[in-house]
């Protein structure tokens, strides 16, 4: 049962508890008061500077709108944009849809808990916003839709709290990215989001972050697939950040659903990373994949990765490759744990430096050892991810040609 | 040309080749045997520039330049290529980007494709799970595209089937300017003029003799090229009698 008054209270009761992983951060260093923004209708938004609007795209989010089911668009703490282009695909801002429709009343904290620890308290304490991104049943999205959390304030924490619903039968795409304006260093990000994907839907979310070098990031997210629902979660970061950890948990609760996360991670000296995903394998048929690649230049990654399996025939695969470019830690740790006869799961982890041999090879074709190393290790990022549109695909790339000059 | 003097190389403690005199001319193609393990792949990958073959002594010099130190790179650059006997997989880059980095210009690799029938394979990693034949053909056309000008070739036709072993022998002679003649030509001599490339061929079968006219064959046993002669002789004197006494008729001869 929904009830306001109670997720205060044991939101209040958690407000100094540490995180389960991660190091600890201190919340009383930033400032969570609302930073107001005015609206901006279609022509302001495209009068971006240009500047800015290269981080935004950096991130994921087209001021220009084409190819984009809808838009959700937040500066700070207040909702600058939102708009949908696309029957049967709603965009609400969370605080509107909290006041304007009960339906809502079903997700909210309803995967997440919100006494988890003191970043879910935080966000339900001084919520700021967040999106509502709903697909009605049977609606297939032609383009994604993007959503953008900006932070544009020094020293501003964020809060959000998201929440994603395909709908029976529906089809969901989703680029959503988190930037920093140009100018700012410091801050920090808490962001909730809670995932339901229901029968036979299909949902790809598309995740890249962009952020200033002295960056807290905390993201909160739970998801379930509901039977023969596909559930696939992209996550790109190539940028440095001072901190982020998350640890986002899926469940597979019908039969034949099934879950993937891809993520790539470039790690920054004076990054630290600790991140990875936990699916839990319910009912036959269920399916789960968690694909890591991460490159470290210097900053400390941790990967992690745990598949549970309580049922027997569900297959799970991990797959963690870690590259060392340039000093730094890379520490691997996958976890199975299958809990009955029959189950199916497998992983593999490497952590390494590129190899001569390989470069020697592409010397060997006239590449000069730069061009060679950078050609090797764009190879590396790239994962093919199936089920994800071209349009998707093609923002991934683009994060990697991008960043492929930072990384050298 | 490419010129090696008393060059004198080692693989970690391991001497593996103590003398080595070799002279091919533009235009000419030599074919390279040897029992297995006797350093053909190791002198290759020392003429392409790899570091772990450490020249202690002698010297390889191309067009006129002496290559002994250069980098790998920068050997690719004056116009050596080769192709590989064991090359590495590159996870995550298509075989299709592979042949465009081959090439300086821009090429239609799917056209260049096709001639050994490779064009299924454009948008695989490369080497990734390639068969024997296939890393063949794969390495082939990362020459048609490169186009050096002296051309490595280490057992390019080892593994190939019987289907493909004319296509990848015919092309290989075309790249190399060494078809076999035909039986009209008129103006051989001419021909002959206007050959630029060079080769330098590993073989254990022989079978690329029946496509490239090849001008010399060389046999590097014990460290050394231990002799000279026709290349389809020697095929057959090893055939007969075994390297070891191939090696040393053939000295004794001379
Ligand atoms: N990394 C290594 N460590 C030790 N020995 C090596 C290494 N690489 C090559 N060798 C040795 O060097 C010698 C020459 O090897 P190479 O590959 O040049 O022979 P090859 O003539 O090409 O043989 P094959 O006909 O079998 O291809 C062999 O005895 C081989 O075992
Ligand atoms: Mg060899």
């Amino acid at each position: 049962m929904y009830n306001r008054e109670q997720l205060r209270e044991r939101a209040s009761s958690a407000i100094d508890k540490k995180g389960a992983i991660g190091p600890d951060i201190n919340l009383d260093e930033f400032d969570d008061a609302p930073v107001p923004h005015s609206y901006m209708a279609d022509e302001e938004l495209c009068a971006i500077p240009e500047q800015d609007q290269k981080q935004l795209i950096m991130a994921g989010l087209d001021v220009t709108k084409k190819e984009r089911g809808g838009t959700y668009f937040q500066k700070d703490t207040e909702v600058i944009h939102c708009h949908t282009q696309q029957d049967g695909i709603e965009v609400i801002p969370i605080k509107k849809a909290l006041e304007h429709y009960d339906w809502i009343k079903d997700y909210y904290w309803k995967l997440a808990s919100v006494d988890a620890d003191k970043y879910t308290a935080a966000v339900e304490l001084n919520l700021h916003d967040g999106y509502v991104i709903r697909a009605l049943p049977g609606s297939k999205s032609v383009y994604p839709v993007q959503a953008c959390l900006y932070l544009e304030k020094d020293g501003l924490q964020q809060n959000v709290h998201n929440i994603i619903i395909a709908e029976e039968d529906s089809e969901l795409h989703i680029i959503t990215g988190c930037a920093t304006a140009p100018h700012m260093k410091r801050g920090a990000h808490v962001g909730i989001s809670e995932f339901f994907v229901k029968k036979n839907a299909k949902l790809t979310f598309t995740m890249i972050h962009n952020w200033a070098e002295d960056m807290i990031v905390r993201p909160r997210s739970v998801a379930q697939v509901e039977e023969g629902g596909l559930f696939l979660n992209n996550y790109i970061c190539m940028k440095p950040v001072r901190s982020l950890q998350m640890y986002p948990t899926t469940h597979l609760i019908g039969k034949d659903a099934v879950a993937r996360f891809y993520s790539i991670i470039v790690g920054t000296p004076g990054s630290e990373y600790d991140l990875g995903g936990r699916i839990f394998l319910k009912h036959p048929g269920n399916r789960a994949e968690i694909v890591a690649r991460t490159i470290s230049n210097g900053g400390n990654i941790i990967a992690r990765g745990h598949l549970i399996g309580e049922v027997p025939e569900i297959k799970a695969h991990l797959e963690c490759r870690g590259l060392l470019l340039n000093g730094g830690l890379i520490h691997a740790i996958p976890e199975l744990e299958g809990r009955v006869d029959g189950v199916e799961m497998s992983h593999e982890a490497a952590v390494g430096k590129i190899a001569q041999e390989e470069i020697a090879y592409l010397m060997s074709r006239g590449l000069s050892e730069d061009e060679a190393t950078a050609t090797i290790v764009r190879g590396f990022l790239s994962v093919d991810i199936p089920g994800l549109p071209p349009q998707l695909q093609a923002e991934i790339d683009r994060a990697i040609e991008e960043s492929d000059k930072d990384v050298m | 040309m490419l010129q090696i003097e008393d060059l004198q190389v080692k693989l970690g403690e391991k001497e593996i080749l103590k003398h080595i005199d070799l002279e091919i001319r533009p235009g000419e193609t030599h074919i390279l045997f040897g029992p297995n393990g006797s350093g053909k792949t190791s002198l290759l990958m020392t003429i392409m520039g790899y570091p772990q073959y450490e020249v202690v002594a002698g010297k390889i010099t191309f067009k006129g330049e002496d290559i002994t130190h250069l980098p790998i790179d920068e050997r690719a650059k004056l116009g050596v290529g080769m192709s590989f006997q064991r090359p590495p997989t590159i996870n995550g880059l298509k075989t299709r980007q592979m042949v465009r980095l081959c090439a300086k210009d821009e090429i239609d690799e799917e056209t260049l494709a096709k001639q050994v029938n490779f064009e299924g394979f454009l948008d695989r990693d490369v080497n990734a799970g390639f068969s024997g034949g296939e890393i063949k053909r794969s390495e082939l056309l990362q020459m048609m595209a490169q186009a050096p000008d002296l051309m490595l070739f280490d057992e390019p036709e080892s593994g190939v089937d019987m289907e493909n072993i004319s296509l990848v022998g015919k092309t290989i002679a075309s790249l190399l300017q060494k078809d076999l003649p035909d039986v009209e030509t008129k103006s051989k001599m001419q021909a002959r003029l206007n050959r630029t490339k060079m080769g330098l061929i590993i073989t254990h079968t022989g079978y690329i003799l029946d496509y490239v006219a090849a001008d010399k064959g060389q046999v590097l046993y014990d460290g050394m090229l231990s002799c000279v002669s026709n290349p389809h002789e020697i095929l057959s004197c090893v055939g007969e009698s075994g390297y070891k006494e191939c090696v040393r008729c053939i000295t004794e001869n001379n």
